[in-house]
């Protein structure tokens, strides 16, 4: 699926990708309307579904507010690309279906505004600009797993059916 | 010979049903015991979705109300109102409503966190339960909704650091600048997936609330669990409250740690994290005289009687500056009453302070405390995120209790030091 990069800095934490005073509205549409709002005003009016956020070190650090990785799949973002993410906000974007790609030598090659093509199973970024194909270390299978169920609630629902249909003969 | 574990390694390797693992291994870990606080309406929403009836072991949940407490608006009424229903028809009985303070405070003032336990709760400050031997650590609300349906979690098996820290604390300083000092070495991402185990002297000294303040804020430096190893001042601490038998768990003296930092406190001097990253880390008298508008003494990381006693030390007997707005939050129900007992809100409320209800008040910029535009606080809390407690354009510095009161007396960003004999 082809994208726009959206790119950031080091250490963008959860409370700028979605600020506290909106936490407690959980619809996922009010959510994204307010996405990366603290430090992009541009963001959540303009963003396109495909395009791609682009941060560098420690991505995500903070708060655990899983309403940062729901914002921003509420907003149409594919993926998240990285040098390095924080703990949780990695954990929070795989539950939610949200890929998350820790690649420096990708974030060095890619630009605000670049148009890409993200193919999650061949584990690859085609910049249109270069026309080049970056590989990225691809995530182990059972988190690709995770992620092509849709996320964790989808996969766990889906482990209980085959559980009760193994039960019932 | 294969190494021995560290504290966090041999927990998960209980936890997992494993004789030994290695960092970087992922195990399929039962845990002990699960925190939510005002979140928990949004992991009951993700719990219905899964279609399991009823959790996994209702005796192993805790949830509490502390975030926005009372409602601040009619969302978050509908959550708390989602919490309790749900409280009611899965029969949880370790719930707390909104009166009994921050889950932070809570969770180990009624002994439910325990040496030796794996705890996982919906708030990144989990980390806090280390004090008392503990790997406790932060996940989010989709997934606490698949720990309430399984009781299990697929972790990491992170890499272990290993901080000795040795020296007296010097007057003025404490354990919060001690944190800090350390999160300004070692950077907000420093830490990233690692579980920090301190050790030595001066952690030996601490109570377990200083403890509680260094475990709390390693989450600050990327930590996934910081642990204390548990001596007889948690014992001490437990006793009376301990919910359920425990079996300590140290490190093996042979245990591999990918990092070793040592730390003197002896010369350690009052510290801040300055706008807008908790890893802007200097020397208080760098900033000192910066003009604020308001004050903070509260939260998870320094809302304790011993850091309420520490700022009220400072205050007795006088008024704070004109222009100042001084909020104190104390960090429960139980830290409340032993304040108002032993004096300590008495000196506050005749400082000048607005004391309010224990809980987590302004630290996330939810209510009792939004700053506006322009507007500058100091505060003993754990964050300073741009935008954080307000206005994006407004600023947060954090410092200990004792560097807030001075602060809150001057006007303007000052050393404790002066004020302590």
């Amino acid at each position: 699926m082809k994208g726009k990069v959206w790119k950031y800095g080091d250490d963008v934490n959860t409370d700028v990708i979605l600020p506290g005073r909106y936490l407690s509205n959980y619809d996922a549409k009010f959510l994204a309307s307010h996405a990366m709002e603290d430090i992009d005003k541009e963001f959540a009016p303009n963003v396109k579904q495909g395009d791609i956020v682009v941060g560098g070190r420690n991505f995500g650090c903070g708060s655990s507010r899983e309403q940062a990785a729901t914002c921003l799949t509420a907003a149409g973002v594919q993926a998240v690309v990285a040098k390095s993410f924080a703990r949780i906000f990695y954990r929070n974007a795989i539950n939610l279906g949200l890929p998350v790609i820790q690649a420096p030598e990708l974030v060095e090659k890619l630009q605000k505004g670049d148009e890409v093509e993200l193919d999650m199973e061949k584990g690859t970024v085609k910049l249109m600009r270069t026309g080049e194909s970056v590989a990225f270390k691809s995530l182990p299978p059972f988190i690709m797993e995770l992620l092509r169920d849709g996320g964790l609630i989808p996969h766990l629902k889906k482990q209980m059916a085959e559980k009760k249909g193994i039960s019932q003969p | 010979m294969p190494k021995g574990m560290t504290i966090a390694e041999a927990i998960l390797a209980r936890a997992g049903g494993k004789a030994r693992v290695e960092p970087g291994e992922i195990v399929d870990a039962k845990v002990d015991r699960a925190m939510s606080h005002d979140n928990g309406a949004l992991v009951a929403k993700h719990f219905a979705e899964i279609g399991v009836e009823k959790v996994w072991d209702k005796d192993r949940i805790v949830l509490l109300m502390d975030h926005r407490v009372p409602a601040n608006d009619i969302k978050t009424a509908e959550g708390h109102k989602k919490i309790r229903e749900f409280v009611a028809k899965q029969g949880i009985p370790n719930f707390f409503d909104i009166k009994e303070g921050i889950c932070h405070q809570v969770f180990p003032e009624h002994g439910y966190a325990l040496p030796g336990q794996l705890i996982v709760g919906t708030d990144s400050h989990t980390t806090t339960y280390g004090a008392v031997g503990a790997m406790s650590t932060g996940i989010g609300a989709t997934e606490m909704a698949g720990v309430w349906a399984t009781g299990s979690l697929w972790l990491m098996v992170p890499k272990s650091f290993k901080f000795n820290v040795k020296g007296k604390f010097p007057k003025g300083a404490y354990p919060k600048d001690l944190i800090l000092k350390i999160i300004g070495d070692l950077k907000a991402d420093g830490a990233d997936y690692a579980s920090c185990e301190f050790y030595g002297p001066a952690i030996d000294a601490m109570t377990v609330g200083g403890r509680m303040t260094i475990c709390n804020m390693s989450m600050e430096m990327g930590a996934k669990s910081a642990i204390c190893p548990p001596d007889k001042k948690v014992f001490d601490y437990l006793k009376g409250r301990a919910k359920g038998k425990y079996e300590p768990v140290y490190a093996a003296k042979d245990a591999a740690y990918e990092k070793t930092f040592d730390y003197d406190v002896s010369a350690l001097e009052p510290m801040v994290a300055a706008p807008h990253t908790v890893d802007n880390v200097k020397p208080l008298k760098d900033v000192a005289g910066t003009k604020i508008n308001q004050a903070i003494i509260g939260s998870c990381t320094n809302g304790r009687l011993e850091d309420l006693k520490e700022g009220a030390a400072i205050l007795k007997g006088k008024t704070i500056y004109k222009d100042v707005r001084l909020i104190v939050a104390p960090a429960s129900r139980e830290v409340l009453l032993a304040a108002m007992k032993d004096g300590t809100m008495d000196i506050y409320v005749r400082a000048g302070a607005v004391v309010i209800n224990p809980g987590c008040g302004p630290c996330l910029g939810a209510h009792e405390g939004i700053m506006a535009a322009g507007e500058r606080c100091i505060s003993s809390t754990n964050r300073n995120f741009k935008g954080r407690m307000g206005d994006p354009a407004s600023e947060v510095y954090l410092a200990s209790p004792a560097a807030v009161a001075a602060s809150a007396l001057e006007g303007a960003i000052a050393d404790p030091r002066g004020y302590l004999k």
